[in-house]
């Protein structure tokens, strides 16, 4: 029985890492199916927007947020729940705008990117676009148009990891065709 | 991470992509299946080689069969394989009654054709870590009774 207990892991931390490492094998397939790194970039983020409209039910069903009153409430969402439960993280948010429609998100630890280190010919490729897909396909599903973008990233050499949003505008509801 | 949507969120969207870069559907199907075992194996080497970093070396095949079973097991579901047989010469099935993999879909007989891709990934994953533990194996999965499913191990001597 010893022997036993000795074994167990920390299962929170392993199921990251099975989050991790298999992130990881669908970006090697990618690379290994396209021949640029601009079109992995676009592939990733459609798969994080088909994510992101899914995720985003399991998300209001899960929190009880209810509609956010400004963009500045969203960000202060986004960063210290949202993340907080399907990453574990908790990213800091900065460089407000003046007008307040743009905002920094700052990964101190990027679990997407746990074991990666890039390669040198792949000096293009945003490897944790995933990122964007979901923030903009989430935010799309509750009426907001957002633009998402990696602006900087550890990856490929800067300092921090930094996920810029910007605010377009809100999505009407659209009326089905021929009813006013 | 505290939770598992994301994984299996990203799981069906590997499925999804392996499924539509193929050019035709009906002979491709095999191919897609390999393609996410293979995935998963990769994934499978990485994760054991984690899980086992301060593990003591295993007695015999049994009691890494047993590992598989319980610590991996509980890694990638959060529980147990539920039911483990074997015939004491190289053939496993490991049994569970409660998939996660495919809890999302109908229990019903509805999508028992679609089933097999969501479980090719996982295949990959057992063959992967018991090639690291020094394994050759072959591993496939049967769904008697949905969300039910098996697993069966053939370890290849060397």
């Amino acid at each position: 029985m010893s022997r036993q207990s000795n074994r167990t892991t920390d299962s929170k931390k392993m199921n990251s890492e099975l989050f991790t490492l298999t992130y990881g094998a669908l970006v090697t397939q990618l690379c290994k199916d396209y021949e640029n790194d601009e079109e992995v970039n676009k592939q990733l983020d459609k798969m994080g927007y088909n994510i992101g409209v899914r995720l985003i039910e399991d998300f209001l069903a899960r929190s009880t947020i209810g509609r956010c009153q400004d963009f500045r409430e969203t960000a202060d969402v986004i960063a210290k729940v949202a993340f907080k439960m399907y990453l574990g993280i908790t990213p800091s948010v900065t460089n407000w705008s003046p007008a307040g429609d743009e905002f920094s998100l700052i990964l101190e630890n990027n679990p997407l990117a746990d074991f990666v280190e890039l390669p040198d010919n792949h000096n293009t490729l945003i490897y944790s676009n995933l990122l964007c897909g979901v923030l903009r396909g989430a935010l799309e599903m509750v009426q907001m148009a957002v633009d998402v973008k990696f602006a900087q990233d550890t990856l490929r050499g800067d300092n921090v990891t930094e996920i810029r949003m910007k605010f377009i505008k809100r999505i009407e509801e659209n009326l089905p065709a021929g009813e006013e | 991470m505290a939770d598992e949507a994301p994984f299996q969120f990203l799981h069906s969207e590997l499925i999804q992509y392996i499924y539509k870069s193929a050019d035709t559907e009906d002979t491709e199907n095999g191919r897609n299946i390999s393609k996410l075992e293979n995935l998963g194996c990769r994934v499978g080497q990485g994760l054991i080689e984690r899980l086992t970093k301060d593990a003591p070396r295993f007695k015999d095949e049994l009691d890494i069969m047993k590992f598989i079973c319980k610590d991996f097991w509980t890694c990638l579901f959060k529980k147990q394989i539920d039911n483990l047989r074997t015939n004491h010469q190289g053939i496993y099935v490991l049994q569970d009654s409660q998939f996660r993999l495919l809890s999302h879909l109908s229990a019903g007989k509805q999508y028992l054709d679609y089933a097999p891709k969501y479980l090719a990934f996982t295949c990959g994953l057992v063959r992967g870590a018991l090639s690291n533990l020094g394994l050759r194996s072959v591993v496939t999965a049967e769904i008697s009774d949905m969300p039910a499913c098996k697993f069966q191990v053939l370890i290849q001597k060397m």
